[in-house]
């Protein structure tokens, strides 16, 4: 697929990870607002991950050039986000805590170029780690919460920052309770770090305790999970629940199934954003085959358009 | 020969209980790299922190410690399987932390 041609079918390019567009048939709609109170209507959203502002080394020497060009793509979409999604790792950490602040508040201005005013941040191992998600809560405020957007329900969760890659008894029992007021029926989008089933445990590509998250989720009808961590895209469905993994905005991490060594892919200056990626997911009706597209830009950076998200809201039970 | 008895009993407690393996960890090491095991024998692991807390991760071997500076954590296992066992440190210990890795190999 080419380039023009991916902009013809997605409408524009997109920078970072992923752009979910959430759109819905009348009688599914209307279905769901009598189930859930609030009829999910047509948005997008955007995800971002791994930007490690403070990086410095191979593979990559671009430092936050792919961040900042992912900026300027998002902010030429047309319609406009309504929400961005940031899923960890957006900083290196440092053992200096005043270089870690100053790397967050890097971070913080690059992000504020955004045009997009509505954004939502959790933590990656390396932003709150080493000191219990401080430096994370005095930028971003509290490390796990929930929020309702247009008929959807979107729940952060934090699986870095007890050190150990776990959410918890604690959260998971906040988790618990937050499901609780929401029917079986109702969109959910939870976005965190790490994976919460186990991809690849040597490599640390799982959470100990995401069977626990993954049980209290299964109930649900309409269950997305969005992630980072891994550096690469991911599918995979547990039960009912769809999850999706975005690239990283720094380097790239080989395919797990065609490796035993977990090493960056290298860095290629003739195409310097090469693995990095953009990702784009489309809400389509399920009448839609569920493809993927590919297109890979001047520089090198990828961008796939798909479909999967969307029929989690309107599934054929709901037509 | 009864002033034998406590020596034996003591002999024969000694060759039921497990050997125990010490290994040492520290930003972003484990001292030794690989240990080798036997398939069926139960071996105790001991993890010692020597300058912050880290872990020791195999999950296909049942094994999670946890240990910190003066607080060592172990675990008795018995491996079922002959094979190689990639181990991890899982208590995030900075940015080498994902190459904190050593060898089980179990024969």
């Amino acid at each position: 697929m080419k380039r023009r041609d991916f902009l013809k079918i997605s409408g524009t390019a997109l920078g970072g990870a992923a752009l979910l567009r959430f759109t819905t048939t009348t009688a599914a709609a209307s279905l769901l607002a009598k189930k859930n109170g609030e009829a999910p209507t047509p948005f997008s959203i955007v995800q971002l991950s791994d930007t490690h502002v403070g990086f410095q080394g191979p593979p990559d020497p671009l430092g936050t050039k792919a961040f900042e060009r992912a900026v300027d793509l998002i902010n030429d979409l047309h319609p406009r986000p309504d929400l961005i999604l940031f899923t960890g790792d957006l900083t290196h950490d440092s053992d200096d805590p005043a270089e870690h602040a100053k790397r967050m508040k890097s971070f913080r201005t690059i992000a504020d170029r955004l045009r997009v005013k509505t954004r939502y941040h959790v933590p990656g191992e390396h932003d709150a780690a080493l000191d219990g998600g401080v430096l994370f809560r005095e930028n971003f405020g509290e490390t796990h919460y929930s929020f309702d957007h247009r008929g959807v329900h979107f729940i952060a969760l934090d699986n870095v920052s007890l050190g150990k890659p776990i959410v918890g008894p604690a959260q998971l029992a906040w988790l618990k309770n937050d499901l609780a007021r929401y029917p079986k029926t109702a969109p959910i989008i939870v976005f965190t770090h790490r994976p919460l089933f186990d991809l690849r445990t040597d490599w640390e590509w799982f959470t100990g305790d995401g069977d626990a998250v993954t049980n209290a989720l299964a109930p649900y009808d309409n269950v997305t999970v969005l992630y980072g961590h891994i550096h690469r895209v991911d599918h995979h469905t547990t039960g009912k629940i769809q999850h999706h993994a975005a690239r990283s905005l720094i380097f790239g991490f080989p395919d797990p199934a065609a490796t035993a060594d977990k090493k960056p892919l290298p860095f290629d200056a003739a195409e310097p954003f090469r693995n990095l990626g953009i990702r784009q997911l489309r809400g389509a009706p399920p009448s839609i085959d569920d493809v993927e597209l590919t297109s890979v830009d001047d520089s090198g950076l990828t961008a796939i358009l798909g479909n999967n998200g969307i029929q989690q809201f309107a599934k054929g039970d709901f037509a | 020969m009864s002033y034998l008895l406590p020596f034996l009993l003591a002999l024969l407690q000694l060759q039921a209980a497990p050997s125990v393996v010490e290994i040492s960890a520290k930003r972003f090491e484990f001292t030794p790299k690989e240990i080798h095991l036997r398939a069926g024998e139960p071996v105790t692991i001991r993890l010692i922190a020597t300058d912050r807390a880290h872990g020791l991760l195999i999950k296909d071997l049942g094994l999670d410690l946890d240990a910190d500076v003066d607080h060592p954590d172990s675990a008795t296992i018995t491996p079922a399987h002959p094979g190689k066992y990639a181990a991890i440190c899982d208590h995030y210990c900075g940015s080498g932390h994902g190459n904190m890795r050593m060898t089980f190999i179990v024969e």
